[in-house]
């Protein structure tokens, strides 16, 4: 008995040691000294995420052949599985060395429980700042402070159109309708030839529907204003937004409750069941996969009325506080920030660098204009995919949304809509 | 003292180390669910200030959250009206003998053997609201086009997407699933009832209708409490079907309080998500107290 409780303390007592000296030395910790294994937590489990995945871990191998990987990712439900595991593991004091987290508002959660290191330090070692451009970084930025790095970005205000349901329409498939008005005249072509003219599937893609239509009729001031309070959710602007959403939905499909998943929706503009399909741009890996050409089976453009302006939302990697190996988690965020990294991951997954120097002949056609968009135009945050708001804000955001599907009420909407604002303002 | 010690002894040896794991992990983390319940901890922060009931009196203020209790009743209604009937109908008819009982027993039964999550992503594609007078309704699948192609189009509906009766449709499969067995429990409760009630009643000159109705049923009532005690428990916690067939937590039109305390849980307010938990254990208890507390009577007289 006695014998257990000495090595009981012995072993508390090299617990400490190990935390104190942890926790002193982050902001000095070296990642080219670093040995030992890295655990990192992501729910890349399957599909061309963990090719991605793969793809980073090879590269990683190669900068920093004294460390080893230590895959925690974490399968199911689109990252709702991993983040209720993580959040215990974060609550019993038990953290990974980095964790995947949607960049912007939905690390929220985790600055307020004061569980991420500043990553600022680490920024100005590996010259991110200039890196990045400077509208992503302003949207990472929180009181001053970056906590997470990027790995990648996706956009989620493009339109997927199917070439021969626009040209039975008489519609050119070339020439996009400029503005929300042009493209309604467009549907109502399409549905007087008989086709459904808008594709969407359940809750979240008609909540990333709303915020297409709510940026393309406030524009990105007014849009990134609803998120940050100088835009009134009150104002006569927001009641138009609603009511062209509400038109919107008159074009899509009456069975969109009971489509599982972004997928089927998208799987009607290939079919030619349906003419669009407003989907992030992960669905051009689909598009790919089922061997459709762009140009002459499908093409795409921003959403009418958002051209010049990148909808973004990105995985990024953080530095939790008591990491176990606080220097093997700079040295993974050095790899993921990496122009190696970023080209070999993205390249895989189907999304674009957050980097603007990462050479684009090796990614795809449509990868290439997304790069060059996004170095181009302006930047605003998804609010479906956690990137303006945190996730309960969006969670309450996203049941008002659902009952707008039934008696599509466009003013209690917003009234919800501004009363969960307020409640959600700081 | 030390003979009292004998005869109690070994068998509260026996059931403390029962006592103290149900302690722990079921009637203490009840307490901490309460106890979180009425603090302000609605986000992430370590913040637990005691707010007493409000999160209470605030979520039977909220329109969503009536809105989940009254698809909860809704849900619960027809689930029960459906096993009930379904379940008694088929325990009468193979209760007669020479009626292929075998067979059709385990026919009846084997859904049961179903995971919920299993069936639901069947049933989800079975409750497609897509109907064929729609437009695109040459996509349409599942119920609606079987309807369709035996004639019956008239009766297509959305099932549940429709907020106010949608959740009713959700009833469906679990009444195909539980039928079966709440057949099984009046199957049992009519082999219970000795052959020689019956003779004595058809020597009284008792009509077979009047066998049944006077005779066999009154008999069946502690089975019929029995059904509606189990499945209407089960119905206050259903979640995994629900979550099967409805692709998206955050749907509004089949929100009841187990959904919707994963979504606030999801979304880190653990005080709300919390004080539906205990919203849920009460309205079980208010179900389930009773019953036992009838039944230990009974076991006592």
């Amino acid at each position: 008995m006695r014998r257990v409780s000495l090595l009981a303390s012995v072993a508390a007592a090299g617990l400490l040691l190990s935390a104190c000296g942890g926790g002193s030395s982050v902001e000095e910790a070296n990642p080219t000294e670093a040995t030992g294994s890295v655990g990192v937590f992501t729910w890349w489990a399957d599909g061309s995420e963990k090719v991605g995945l793969d793809a980073l871990v090879d590269i990683f191998d190669e900068q920093y052949p004294d460390l080893t990987f230590d895959n925690l990712a974490v399968a199911g439900g689109a990252g709702s599985q991993a983040k209720s595991v993580l959040a215990a593991n974060l609550k019993s004091g038990n953290p990974p060395d980095s964790f995947q987290a949607h960049a912007g508002a939905e690390l929220q959660d985790y600055i307020n429980a004061d569980q991420l290191e500043d990553l600022s330090s680490f920024y100005e070692e590996a010259q991110l700042n200039e890196a990045f451009p400077q509208d992503l970084l302003d949207r990472l930025t929180v009181d001053g402070k970056i906590y997470s790095v990027p790995s990648n970005i996706h956009r989620a205000n493009v339109v997927w159109a199917n070439v021969e349901v626009l040209e039975e329409a008489g519609l050119d498939p070339n020439n996009p309708p400029a503005d929300l008005d042009a493209w309604f005249a467009d549907m109502d072509k399409i549905k007087e030839s008989g086709t459904t003219p808008l594709a969407v599937a359940g809750t979240w893609t008609q909540v990333q529907l709303f915020e297409n239509i709510l940026l393309a009729t406030l524009g990105p001031e007014g849009y990134s204003g609803l998120w940050d309070g100088t835009t009134d959710w009150k104002s006569p602007e927001v009641t138009e937004a609603i009511e062209n959403y509400k038109k919107a939905l008159s074009y899509t499909n009456s069975d969109r409750d009971t489509l599982s998943d972004w997928g089927p929706a998208t799987q009607l503009v290939e079919d030619g069941a349906a003419a669009y399909n407003v989907m992030g741009d992960w669905a051009e890996a689909k598009f790919a996969q089922d061997g459709l050409k762009p140009g002459t089976d499908y093409v795409y453009f921003p959403t009418p009325g958002t051209d010049g302006v990148f909808d973004f939302l990105a995985d990024s990697f953080t530095l939790p506080k008591g990491a176990p190996n606080p220097a093997g988690s700079k040295a993974w965020l050095t790899t993921i920030s990496s122009v190696e990294g970023q080209q070999a991951f993205n390249a895989a997954k189907g999304s674009i660098p957050a980097r603007t120097d990462v050479p684009s002949d090796e990614f795809g056609e449509y990868q290439k204009s997304a790069i060059e968009d996004f170095s181009s135009d302006t930047i605003v945050s998804s609010l479906a995919h956690g990137a303006a708001v945190p996730v309960a804000w969006l969670n309450e955001l996203s049941t008002a949304v659902s009952k707008f599907g039934g008696p599509q009420d466009v003013a209690a909407l917003q009234e919800s809509a501004a009363s969960i604002a307020e409640k959600f303002a700081q | 003292m030390f003979t009292k010690i004998r005869t109690w002894g070994p068998a509260l040896a026996l059931i403390s180390p029962t006592i103290l794991l149900l302690g722990i992990f079921v009637y203490g983390l009840i307490a901490q669910n309460v106890q979180i319940s009425m603090t302000n901890q609605h986000t992430s922060l370590p913040r637990a200030d005691f707010v007493g009931l409000d999160n209470y009196f605030r979520l039977f203020g909220d329109a969503d959250f009536q809105h989940s209790l009254r698809n909860l009743l809704l849900l619960t209604v027809v689930f029960l009206a459906g096993t009930l009937i379904f379940g008694f109908l088929w325990a009468w008819i193979l209760e007669r003998p020479d009626f292929g009982e075998g067979f059709f027993r385990s026919v009846y039964l084997f859904p049961m053997a179903v995971s919920f999550i299993a069936s639901g992503v069947v049933w989800r594609w079975l409750l497609s609201s897509l109907q064929t007078d729609q437009p695109g309704g040459e996509r349409t699948t599942g119920l609606n086009r079987l309807l369709e192609s035996i004639g019956l189009g008239f009766l297509q509906n959305s099932w549940w997407s429709d907020p106010n009766w949608g959740v009713a449709a959700i009833a469906v499969p679990a009444i195909w699933q539980l039928s079966g067995y709440v057949m099984a429990l009046f199957l049992a409760g009519f082999r219970g009832i000795p052959d020689e009630l019956r003779e004595a009643a058809r020597i009284d000159g008792c009509s077979e209708w009047k066998l049944y109705r006077h005779v066999i049923f009154p008999q069946l009532n502690p089975v019929m409490l029995s059904a509606v005690i189990i499945i209407g428990h089960m119905s206050l916690k259903l979640f995994d079907l629900i979550r099967a067939i409805v692709p998206d937590a955050n749907t509004y039109d089949i929100q009841v309080p187990a959904t919707m305390m994963w979504v606030k849980y999801i979304g880190s307010d653990y005080a709300d998500s919390a004080a539906i938990g205990t919203i849920m254990l009460i309205l079980v208890a208010l179900v389930v107290v009773p019953y036992l507390v009838y039944t230990s009577r009974q076991e006592k007289r």
